[in-house]
């Protein structure tokens, strides 16, 4: 098995105070069945993008790092036997349907405090 | 006693990695899970074939000899060091793994156990070659690289960049199936149709590539054509029911039953109107004809269905007079409406000619080149060439004529061009 961090990409409305009851219940349903399938390693939401600041050498500036009409909403690691399987199983969280998409990267190497 | 001469040799070996590579690779890669081992292993056992066929004589199965080898070597470096394999492992399902004992029999008895597997893990090759997840340009480029054993310099002939660039993008394509775990499989029921577009395009451009070779001084690599071919009926047989399967194969079939006319007895291209048409495989062209009949029923026909019966037509015409012109143009509307490509365009202009005249032909030329996607690509101005040349024009002609050989690698093509060069005027 190979871990693979999934990154949300939602556009900026989506991510917060404009995602409507609907997509916000795909979403739960989403994470419960993830949640189930035991393939789920970490999974973190994020706060809206207007929470955000970044840091660029000494220069700190409010807002995201990258300026794009898509932000990053949160981002999960899920274990799979190869890539045709994680993405198969990225490819179902709803973001995709919803105007944004799933970014899908192996993780070489990690730490999370147990 | 004398071993054979070194031009047999040379010939041996050359003729085996034409034939062969595919083959040799695929069931290397399944000892070495490693596409780098791999691919090194196989080219030692070519080389190393260089220096034992002439002493020891060439085997009467080269390519066993071959596979035996670099699998042999590929076995020797794993158990020597393990680190050899960390860097470009190849994902190969535990349960997939080919039994070894193979290894220490008889070459002539690893053989016979390939000779049942070796179709399918050609097939292995090409879905990996072609996954989505690697950039569209690459995977054409890396499937000539491990399943036709096309050098880097050919390959970026082949795709009209730099030979630095393309052996980039080559090892970018390969660390990312290793990283990102890019199974080598046939994909499920499930992906099947949509990896298989990817999969139909490799094997037409491999065909192309084949049919008209990148570089060098024969005009066809039959290996080439040869392994689309066979690639093609294999996919039909592992789809039935596809019918952009049986379009492709069609085309291949149509295309290749044309093949021995192409060139004259020097080696030299001979132009359509002037082929001997008995000469054609009408075997190939009728088996081509059945599967176009039946891809056309039921529902908007694709891209590969519309290119065969485009290129039946012209092959089912008694006379090229007799061609069926005004249809050709037909379908090729039809195909640039599914398939919006310059190079549909350009290829339209030729029927576009003998329906409407070469003026008319040579406005949509000129489109084309302001559109800029084709520069570079020397059938534009050989085609450009000869509308000027039937208009007379030949100044113009000699100039398009000479941009076309500035632009081709192919020696018979490049022979061709210069033929077709007008006279200079006398002073």
């Amino acid at each position: 098995m190979a871990q693979y961090a999934v990154l949300i990409y939602a556009t900026d409305s989506a991510d917060g105070v404009a995602a409507g009851p609907e997509d916000l219940q795909a979403h739960d349903r989403h994470a419960k069945e993830l949640e189930e399938s035991g393939c789920l390693a970490a999974a973190f939401a994020l706060e809206p993008i207007v929470t955000a600041t970044s840091i660029r050498g000494d220069v700190v500036t409010d807002g995201p790092f990258v300026d794009a009409k898509e932000v990053i909403a949160g981002f999960y690691v899920i274990e799979a036997p190869d890539l045709d399987a994680a993405l198969r199983m990225a490819g179902r969280n709803p973001v995709t349907q919803q105007g944004g998409g799933v970014e899908v990267r192996p993780v070489a190497g990690g730490f999370v405090r147990g | 006693m004398t071993g054979p001469a070194p031009a047999d040799v040379t010939r041996a070996v050359a003729d085996a990695h034409r034939r062969g590579w595919a083959l040799v690779l695929a069931a290397t890669v399944r000892v070495a899970r490693d596409l780098d081992l791999a691919e090194e292993c196989v080219q030692e056992a070519y080389a190393g074939a260089l220096t034992a066929w002439p002493t020891d004589g060439v085997p009467a199965n080269p390519v066993a000899w071959l596979t035996t080898t670099a699998r042999r070597r590929a076995i020797d470096a794993i158990r020597r060091e393990h680190v050899l394999r960390s860097k470009l492992a190849l994902l190969v399902g535990p349960d997939e793994a080919m039994d070894e004992p193979a290894l220490d029999e008889r070459a002539e008895d690893a053989w016979e156990e390939l000779a049942d597997v070796v179709p399918d893990e050609r097939l292995r090759l090409i879905f990996m070659c072609c996954h989505p997840a690697l950039a569209a340009d690459v995977q054409p480029a890396l499937t000539l690289k491990l399943v036709c054993g096309l050098t880097t310099r050919e390959i970026a002939h082949a795709f009209l960049v730099s030979e630095p660039t393309m052996a980039a993008r080559l090892t970018r394509a390969k660390k990312k199936i290793s990283a990102a775990r890019i199974p080598y499989r046939v994909p499920g029921a499930a992906e099947l149709p949509d990896r298989l577009r990817a999969v139909l395009g490799v094997i037409h451009l491999l065909f192309t590539t084949g049919h008209t070779a990148p570089s060098g001084a024969s005009l066809v690599r039959t290996d080439l054509t040869d392994q689309a071919l066979h690639l093609a009926r294999m996919l039909r047989a592992l789809m039935p029911d596809e019918r952009e399967v049986w379009g492709l194969l069609a085309l291949l079939l149509v295309t290749d039953a044309r093949r021995s006319t192409r060139v004259d007895a020097q080696g030299r291209l001979v132009r359509l109107e002037q082929q001997d048409r008995s000469r054609w495989d009408t075997t190939a062209i009728a088996e081509a004809h059945d599967l176009i009949v039946d891809g056309l029923r039921g529902g908007r026909p694709g891209r590969y269905i519309l290119q065969a019966a485009i290129a039946a037509l012209y092959a089912q015409a008694p006379t090229f007079e007799q061609t069926d012109w005004p249809q050709i143009v037909t379908l090729y509307d039809e195909l640039l409406s599914v398939w919006p490509s310059p190079v549909v365009a350009l290829n339209r202009t030729v029927a576009l000619a003998q329906v409407r005249g070469p003026s008319q032909a040579l406005l949509e030329i000129e489109d084309l080149e302001k559109d800029g996607r084709l520069a570079g690509y020397q059938y534009l101005p050989a085609i450009k060439a000869e509308l000027l040349q039937r208009l007379g024009r030949t100044t113009e002609a000699t100039l398009a004529y000479r941009q076309a050989l500035d632009l081709t690698g192919n020696e018979t093509e490049r022979e061709f061009l210069t033929r077709r060069l007008p006279k200079p005027d006398p002073p």
